[in-house]
């Protein structure tokens, strides 16, 4: 799951982590009143939209740059005037590109030195670790391919957590002394304090920035949210904003199921992540493109089985679409069933290839037949993903 | 042979009276695994079907009925909590069938498991089956087939498909094991890798993997120069969007690493044969084992 920029910032006020003062606002009365609040003639007005590159962006309405600097709560309002309810297109977000429904006015800092902080997940050793670099404001996967000796990694044990001197040992690898090195000890104190109470599987601190007046401050923040442990954090659940998904996931997920929209023209529902994924390669193999990533799971109802092919028939891409189903937990029948009761509810607009195997496969395969619909059987995998790509051809 | 498990695993069933947790245990129960008991905090002393014991903790149930494998259906949030309890008995084998298990939670189970003799295997993972012998999970038995091909992969409907391919050509398994499809899980596949690579019974391997993490790359690295016998893999994933967490919480392409492509480069460096399609993968191996 992922936040806006203003509720990063919210969860490092709550955590005592430091960056510059800033709030949201979702009109250009509000925005004229929060930048007076700041108190201060430095000031910048930021797009909230999920899609980066917004600096470079360019709104529908002409209007060029995501993210503006001013000087007085005026200018604010009439920047937020340019910005609020407008298309904002990023190298991003697509030709579409995102409606602004709110902007973030903060203090603009002068920059010292940018530097690059984050704690992530490491699979291999399951721990958290702790990556710094003295190049900040870049992507770290450049710094990582040019320079990789200015990377510095440190592995956090699980079961103590991030201790102060090791805090104190990035802050001096960082090249912090005197009252810096102590502040951005602490700050790196509350960010894994703040990583590991809310579940997060990534905090990217990009640019870290000593500003000119010395303070040491988080400026912009990426973070990722392990999904398994929501249920836990109902208030970053209450961060979700669905108008940043894509709709058809919206819908997806109201119904428990896990969709992921592509770009191609054969839409599949399969059971199970790894036969989803592979039925996905199998249908570009046999010279399609998939439409959709959807995994109904292991216990799938038949209404879920039914939402989910309004789903995948709703897509107007669509050409044709192919059920692949290896019933274990998941029986034949029950899918079958689902699909009819589908196809009686809206009209089939594109041809339908069925490959169904295990559990109750001669109960699913009898339905399919007895209800008369036009489904193109295929006996295995090959053939099925053959099958439906001669389809969306139209043939 | 076979690897994990057999004749002489006696199986604790731990969530033994949740849905899922009673369905598949009959399902074991009927392919033929001894369950000895199961464990629900609150119904010790009642039984599960008339037959098998229940008890209120894994502590007493392992007194009781020396069980020395459990399979754990219990929910996400209380999961890791059921995997300490076994490790805690001293449950030689943890299989860990429940998904959504918080990462932060798997993170310090694995720091704990690191100083116990448990051998923990996924979590979010179908099982493992010896056929024939010892099903703990929830794949569908009758799939299987007695025989001398090892599988190893980290989903549960995908190895179906590919065990589905060897038993109709007359193929069977020593083994099938599913390591699980979350970013930090127990067994790894080079660890299972190893354990077919002693498995005189085993005599080719289908290693199925999928984008994310690099555990299927360490497992070829080690292929390279220690296994003898012939492998054939598959890598599902190559189509997936990069920073989509596809359906298992470790499934995801982060930046350039954990890509499909890069997998099965490092198979094929290890002189792994890749199948081209998922369609084509049992083909594959009973043409390697004819080679």
């Amino acid at each position: 799951m992922n936040i806006h920029e203003y509720q990063a910032k919210e969860l490092f006020e709550r955590f005592g982590v430091a960056s510059p003062k800033g709030k949201p606002a979702q009109t250009p009365e509000e925005t004229e009143k929060v930048a007076a609040d700041l108190k201060t003639s430095s000031l910048v007005v930021k797009a909230q939209i999920h899609a980066g590159g917004r600096g470079k962006g360019v709104f529908k309405n002409g209007f060029k740059g995501g993210v503006k600097l001013c000087s007085s709560p005026g200018e604010a309002r009439e920047i937020a005037q340019n910005m609020l309810g407008h298309y904002l297109v990023t190298n991003q977000t697509g030709p579409g590109g995102r409606l602004v429904r709110k902007i973030m006015v903060a203090e603009s800092v002068q920059i010292q030195r940018e530097l690059y902080f984050a704690i992530l997940l490491d699979r291999k050793i399951g721990s958290p670790v702790v990556v710094v670099s003295t190049e900040g404001g870049v992507d770290i996967e450049t710094v990582a391919a040019k320079s990789p000796e200015k990377i510095v990694r440190e592995v956090i044990h699980p079961l103590i957590g991030m201790q102060p001197f090791m805090a104190l040992k990035l802050a001096s690898q960082l090249g912090f002394s005197g009252e810096q090195l102590k502040a951005a000890a602490k700050l790196f104190m509350n960010v894994y304090r703040l990583f590991s109470s809310m579940d997060c599987s990534l905090v990217e601190i990009n640019p870290l920035v000593l500003t000119t007046t010395n303070e040491v401050l988080a400026l912009d923040a990426k973070f990722n949210f392990d999904d398994n442990a929501l249920y836990r954090h109902p208030e970053i659940v209450a961060m979700r904003d669905e108008h940043e998904e894509d709709p058809r996931e919206v819908e997806a997920s109201k119904f428990g199921l896990n969709y992921i929209g592509l770009d191609g023209n054969i839409a599949c529902l399969v059971n199970g992540a790894g036969l989803a994924m592979a039925t996905m390669d199998i249908i570009k193999y046999a010279g399609g493109q998939p439409a959709n990533f959807l995994d109904v799971g292991g216990g799938a109802s038949e209404e879920q089985v039914t939402e989910a092919f309004k789903i995948l028939v709703a897509d107007k891409n669509v050409k044709a679409i192919l059920v692949n189903i290896f019933g274990g937990i998941m029986r034949c029948d029950v899918i079958a069933q689902g699909i009819i009761n589908a196809v009686k509810a809206v009209t089939l607009p594109v041809p339908l290839v069925v490959r169904l195997e295990g559990t109750n496969v001669d109960q699913g395969k009898k339905l399919l037949i007895e209800s008369k619909l036009p489904i193109r059987a295929a006996g295995d995998l090959g053939e099925a993903a053959r099958l439906v790509v001669a389809a969306a051809r139209g043939e | 042979m076979s690897i994990l498990v057999n004749r002489n695993t006696r199986l604790l069933v731990q969530g033994i009276t949740g849905q899922s947790g009673a369905f598949h245990a009959r399902g074991c129960m009927e392919y033929g695994t001894n369950v000895v008991a199961g464990v629900t905090p609150g119904k010790g002393k009642q039984s599960f079907d008339g037959k098998i014991p229940i008890f209120d903790t894994v502590s007493q149930a392992r007194k009781r009925t020396g069980c020395n494998a459990t399979m754990i259906f219990v929910p996400a949030p209380f999961a890791a909590d059921a995997i300490l309890e076994a490790a805690d008995a001293g449950v030689e084998l943890i299989v860990c069938i429940t998904e959504g298990i918080p990462v932060m939670d798997m993170m310090r189970v694995k720091a704990v498991l690191k100083d116990s003799k448990s051998r923990l295997v996924g979590p979010n993972c179908p099982g493992i089956i010896t056929p024939g012998e010892c099903k703990i999970g929830i794949m569908p038995g009758y799939i299987h087939k007695r025989g001398n091909i090892g599988v190893i992969s980290r989903s549960g409907t995908l190895t179906y498909e590919t065990v589905w391919q060897l038993t109709q050509r007359g193929y069977g398994q020593s083994t099938c094991i599913g390591v699980g499809g979350d970013p930090i899980g127990g067994t790894s596949y080079l660890d299972v890798v190893k354990m077919f690579a002693d498995d005189p019974e085993t005599k080719g391997l289908i290693l199925i993997g999928e984008i994310g993490g690099d555990a299927e790359e360490e497992a070829a690295a080690w292929i390279k120069t220690n296994f003898k016998k012939p492998v054939c893999a598959f890598i599902a994933g190559a189509t997936a969007p990069p920073g989509r967490r596809m359906g298992h919480a470790g499934a995801i392409v982060a930046g350039s690493s954990g890509t499909a492509a890069a997998k099965i480069e490092a198979m094929r460096a290890a002189g792994i044969t890749a199948a081209e399609t998922p369609a084509m993968v049992g083909e594959t191996m009973i043409k390697l084992l004819k080679s």
